[in-house]
């Protein structure tokens, strides 16, 4: 009676040790999405109020102009920041595969960048790309008298600059995770395509690159969760600016919750963020987990 | 023959082309910190007259002290170092607190599953993905009401209560890949949960460890949104008041204390990076295999 009592204690401990972070998830993050939900159905304005509106946030928020630029920007962020990192990255995972010297020092270099804060990126960017002393002044000093390169104050060009700097920071991301894709690839089949005459770039292209296909995959995952969370860079570099043509969705629930006193629609705005997360990060985890 | 010769050389030839654009890269990649330091380290009038690539003609390291103790930020004029500290305060203890919790949760997951606990993980990873957008509104509110709000308790707190399902993770993929054999003798001697945990999985978690350590501290670190939205001006982290003081619109911009300041707001993950580089690969990866 008595040890089998022990025994059932001795079962039970590791649901009580996981039992804080049980409550933990349901509150911090289940809970606090449905009383963010909850916020957004109501008229709340400085403060928290629970005067419900129905969706009434929802349907003013898709018929802002300015919420769809920041779905435009984004839009356009995220696929040239995605194309751009897997594009760069495929470039020097396959040429650092090349069995060079110095791999290691490479690699220090294209992966540093990761071990800054969007902050600091921002802060370094916006010093080169600053149309007054920057890259543009040092080209116009070296003769080229009529050049321009201020994408940086121009809003139909500013939200590339932030692509220029997001870039610069995850790329080495992508490559470590393609070199490691790489490095895992079976070296028969490829020996077996060179023993057949095919060419270097031939085997890269039909053999090699389809078989990376799961790392394409995690990386662009990984690329569009980090591009649909931006935010520290776009302050830092523009505040959303110039006028509103660098506006992210992160960055227009910010304002409109924090400084625009309009909390309910902040709310119903990271919402819909969390709903583009959810869209695919849910196959995408569903499937991992399957795997195992 | 022939053919050799000329094979060897067009090889010669790809190899050289291969480090050309290895290179280019690498001074991509290395410019805008190289612009960075030499920025830092000239007078403001030389950053005016000359371009940003020219090397400063008279060093001087003022910028540095000037961007520790001296800029104005916000209301005060006392450097970024105030900051910096906070971020030290709120780091070190988040970033402890969240590997630890981990370090259970990752054991229980990995060794002691019970009914559901697969599905409880699959929830917990859920929130690795959450845009943190999501839970700013109520967490707010909860600081406001806990009397956290704007404190370094608070920033504390949110960073373990958001860093957790990372940490589990990390642990839990390391725990799986020790044989259970090893964990089943020890039942049979009679070792418990706890036993189990220190005498065995311990001794050999230092790398994990390190892993999460350099992984936590680095997003925390650099965090910004929640530095931004729990924080006043007494408590804020680095990221924030770095920004506050490039964005500022009061004085005349000084390029050099900017750059300064910025390089000692990354001090802390870019050393870690480079002494500790293996980890913070490992981490990388492991977050990414999600």
């Amino acid at each position: 009676m008595m040890k089998s009592k022990l025994k059932y204690l001795e079962n039970s401990i590791p649901k009580f040790v996981v039992t804080p972070t049980f409550l933990i998830m349901i509150i911090f993050v289940y809970g606090f999405i449905m009383w963010n939900f909850v916020l957004s159905l109501t008229n709340s304005k400085l403060l928290p109020m629970y005067n419900f509106v129905g969706f009434k946030q929802y349907i003013e928020l898709f018929g802002s102009s300015k919420w769809w630029l920041a779905l435009e920007n984004l839009f356009i962020f995220s696929s040239l920041f995605i194309a751009s990192c897997i594009a760069i990255g495929l470039l020097l995972a396959i040429f650092i595969d090349q069995k060079i010297r110095f791999e290691g020092v490479f690699r220090t270099i294209y992966l540093y960048p990761m071990a800054l804060s969007f902050i600091a990126t921002g802060t370094i960017w916006q010093w080169m790309l600053n149309p007054g002393l920057g890259l543009q002044k040092f080209v116009v000093e070296m003769g080229f008298k009529n050049f321009t390169f201020d994408w940086l104050v121009d809003t139909k060009m500013a939200i590339y600059t932030i692509v220029i700097a997001a870039v610069w920071q995850s790329t080495g991301f992508v490559m470590i995770l393609l070199l490691a894709g790489l490095r895992g690839i079976n070296g028969e089949v490829i020996n077996a395509a060179k023993i057949d005459g095919a060419s270097m770039p031939k085997i890269y292209w039909k053999i090699i690159i389809p078989q990376l296909r799961p790392v394409f995959f995690s990386s662009i995952i990984i690329l569009l969760h980090i591009a649909i969370k931006t935010f520290d860079l776009v302050v830092v570099m523009t505040k959303g600016g110039p006028g509103y043509s660098t506006i992210l969705p992160s960055i227009f629930m910010y304002q409109y919750s924090f400084s625009r006193n309009k909390l309910a629609y902040g709310a119903s705005s990271a919402m819909i963020m969390l709903l583009f997360v959810m869209i695919f990060v849910v196959p995408y985890l569903y499937n991992e987990l399957r795997k195992r | 023959m022939d053919v050799i010769i000329k094979e060897k050389n067009s090889n010669k030839i790809s190899r050289i082309l291969i480090y050309l654009v290895l290179s280019i890269f690498a001074i991509y990649f290395l410019l805008p910190v190289f612009v960075m330091i030499i920025t830092s380290l000239k007078d403001i009038n030389e950053i005016k007259n000359g371009n940003i690539l020219s090397m400063p003609q008279h060093f001087t390291i003022q910028p540095w002290i000037d961007a520790w103790q001296n800029a104005r930020i916000g209301a005060s004029a006392h450097g970024i170092k105030p900051y910096f500290i906070n971020s030290i305060m709120i780091t070190v203890p988040a970033v402890l607190i969240s590997s630890i919790i981990g370090s259970f949760n990752g054991y229980v997951f990995a060794k002691w599953k019970f009914k559901g606990s697969d599905l409880f993980f699959a929830f917990l990873l859920f929130g690795c993905f959450i845009p943190f957008q999501v839970i700013l509104l109520p967490m707010s509110q909860t600081l406001g009401k806990l009397g956290l709000s704007q404190s370094v308790f608070g920033l504390i707190f949110v960073h373990i209560v958001y860093g957790i399902s990372f940490t589990s993770l990390f642990f839990r993929n390391f725990y799986v890949s020790i044989p259970t054999e090893l964990i089943n003798a020890a039942k049979i001697d009679g070792a418990g949960f706890f036993r189990i945990f220190f005498k065995i999985l311990l001794p050999v978690s230092l790398p994990i460890f390190m892993v999460c350590i350099i992984w936590q501290m680095t997003q925390i670190w650099n965090d910004f949104l929640f530095g931004v939205t729990f924080s006043d001006v007494s408590t804020q982290p680095v990221t924030v008041a770095l920004n506050n003081l490039v964005n500022s619109t009061s004085s005349v911009k000084r390029y050099n204390i900017d750059m300064a300041a910025a390089l000692i707001a990354v001090a802390p993950t870019l050393i870690a990076y480079i002494v500790s580089g293996k980890y913070f690969v490992k981490g990388l990866m492991a977050g990414a295999v999600k």
